[in-house]
């Protein structure tokens, strides 16, 4: 199956959900669903690559690491990224993201993400496939 | 929400009986027509609260209550340390002390119309609003850790403002016993070039104008009159809140477990207030109130330096500042003796009553100024604290309208910039860095907010005194 992101309503807030053929494609589908929280992944430059790692004790808890390790890179480095790369092992995600700084008049972005909650979190097989989803505070 | 399920008190209390895990009732403060729009899932959350170990009294949820994380937004609960009571990062919130602020003007409409245009353009200028907008303030390690422990007080003696500010903010400004050791490098990083922002989504800065006026005597007390042009700005803790929400939210979900609590649902993390953890958290969410704190002074001197250019009679004092997601400890008369409560309000006001000793002498027999923030089209509110809203929800009211439609569906109904031509015809005018915020923000998109305040007024959690609505908005 191709990968694909999509949004599910929560209230005042935003669920984000990633699919894809691996849990690793699931998670960087899940990331881009973050950013079109904020903006169009496709007005987002994926010039500059960072690098990120992070670990937890269970899938789901590392989803919520993963997208949180974005949150931080976005707000300290007052970037968007529209491409991501990522490695699990077991437990542990080295990834990599590809961005640009945020350009207001050119991205016209909505809204920062504060933090990704526990709410709804998810991380399963379904359907031949992987789902990673969670509800993101903005 | 289905009704069937909830005993009603009166026509503004219905209760959730005690049953199952429940260790007190959970009580919704509402009209039956804001019963029946809200979700169900605050019945879930509100009931799943009244579980958590030295809850006392109830689990309440305001007039404007919806579904959050764990606790419902709206969700006002207190707990006793000394019967094994609990903090929660999640029943706080990720924008931890975010709140209102009023500043008076002094100024009419008449005053304000022929510099309307321009003081929203310079208004927008001065103020960085928006993802990625950063301010022109940056802190140092040790200035960083001052900040942290001295909120706007620390604001003022920087020049950011005047020492008779201070005892018009909750704390007198200062929010005591914070520990910014507990706050993470990654958290102070996350705040280095925010401070003096307003942010984005549903924070703003507005020129508001009193339209009407409920309580001639309250109103009187706290210097407004019909007609009076004032300033509201709604915004929080910035980076620094949301990273501490994020930290401890992770640390808690391990501490509850270790601590024998069983959480129906992980985002309801808390931790005993007397273990290590939950004292940490303490330390560091009150370091996050005086960021606030701290933030809204300084966006209020940038405001005040507008003003001094632009209309240089104008003087504008602090009303008042309310935080709407903290955790305090107050002292509340409940089970027969007066016993010091950790009260948790997630997307509630704190609303002191008349005579209440934190009060400052101004409002002493008015009670305190409750500030609800309403949408950019539509109008906000002045309440006062009322003495029995002791009794009904330990002196808490509701914060806001509370979102009627998804973002999603927001930006698929409306056009930014129809938006702002539309609210320009009326009188509004809208400034934003983007127009995609401002469709996500459309007043349509929200509740009605007079509904929750005629609810709260009536359910006696607190008073109508003034109605005001916006002239000029900043948004995000």
């Amino acid at each position: 199956m191709a990968g694909r992101w999509e949004h599910f309503e929560h209230g005042a807030d935003i669920g984000v959900r990633g699919r894809g053929a691996t849990r690793a494609e699931a998670f960087e589908q899940a990331a881009l669903a973050l950013t079109a929280v904020v903006a169009d992944p496709a007005a987002v430059r994926p010039g500059e690559r960072i690098e990120l790692a992070c670990e937890a004790p269970d899938d789901e808890l590392l989803l919520a690491e993963w997208l949180n390790a974005l949150v931080y890179e976005m707000s300290t480095r007052r970037m968007l990224f529209s491409r991501f790369a990522v490695a699990l092992d077991g437990t542990r995600l080295r990834a990599e993201a590809w961005g640009e700084p945020v350009d207001a008049a050119r991205h016209q972005p909505a809204v920062e993400v504060k933090g990704a909650t526990y709410t709804m979190l998810r991380v399963a097989r379904e359907g031949g496939g992987w789902v990673a989803q969670t509800v993101v505070d903005v | 929400m289905d009704l069937g399920r909830l005993e009603k008190r009166s026509a503004h209390e219905w209760e959730i009986p005690r049953r199952g895990a429940m260790r007190v009732p959970a009580v919704i403060y509402a009209t039956e027509a804001l019963m029946r729009a809200m979700d169900d899932k605050v019945y879930e959350q509100a009931v799943n609260v009244a579980a958590l170990p030295g809850i006392v009294k109830a689990s309440y949820a305001m007039p404007d209550a919806h579904w959050g994380y764990g606790f419902p937004i709206g969700g006002v609960a207190a707990f006793d340390p000394a019967e094994g009571g609990v903090v929660s990062a999640g029943g706080v919130g990720f924008d931890i002390s975010c709140g209102v602020r009023c500043l008076h003007t002094g100024l009419s409409r008449a005053d304000l119309a022929s510099v309307q245009a321009p003081l929203a353009h310079e208004l927008s200028r001065a103020i960085p609003a928006g993802v990625g907008s950063t301010g022109a303030i940056r802190l140092g390690e040790k200035e960083m850790d001052a900040m942290l422990a001295g909120g706007a007080a620390w604001a003022v003696q920087r020049g950011w403002g005047e020492p008779d500010d201070l005892e018009r903010i909750e704390e007198r400004g200062r929010m005591s016993h914070a520990k910014p050791a507990c706050v993470s490098a990654q958290a102070k990083k996350r705040q280095r070039d925010e401070m003096g922002t307003l942010g984005s989504g549903n924070h703003y800065l507005e020129v508001q104008e009193v339209t009407e006026v409920f309580d001639g005597a309250i109103a009187a007390a706290y210097g407004l009159a019909q007609g009076d042009i004032v300033l509201m700005i709604h915004c929080g803790s910035r980076g620094l809140g949301h990273q501490i929400g994020t930290e401890y939210l992770k640390r808690m979900a391990v501490a509850a477990a270790q601590h024998g609590i069983a959480l129906p649902d992980r985002e309801l993390a808390c931790a005993p207030i007397t273990s290590d953890v939950g004292q940490d958290y303490l330390g560091a969410m009150r370091a996050a109130i005086n960021c606030a704190l701290a933030n809204r002074q300084i966006l209020t001197h940038l405001v005040r330096e507008v003003f001094r250019r632009m209309l240089p009679e104008a003087r504008l004092p602090l009303l008042y500042d309310v935080s709407h997601n903290t955790c305090k400890v107050e002292e509340h008369r409940a089970d027969g003796g007066v016993r010091k409560l950790y009260v948790h309000r997630k997307g509630a006001t704190r609303a002191f009553g008349p005579g209440h000793p934190d009060l400052p002498a101004a409002f002493r027999d008015a009670g305190q100024p409750v500030l609800i923030g309403g949408s950019m089209g539509t109008g906000s509110y002045v309440l006062a604290g009322t003495k029995e809203s002791e009794a009904l929800a330990f002196s808490s009211a509701c914060h806001g309208a509370g979102r009627a439609m998804s973002r999603h569906q927001a930006l698929k109904q409306w056009q930014g910039r129809q938006v702002v031509n539309e609210l320009a015809a009326r009188g509004i005018l809208i400034k934003s860095p983007s127009m995609r915020g401002v469709a996500e923000e459309a007043p349509g998109a929200y509740k009605d907010v007079a509904a929750v305040v005629d609810a709260a007024d009536a359910a006696g959690l607190a008073r109508k005194v003034a109605r005001v609505e916006p002239l000029i908005c900043i948004k995000g």
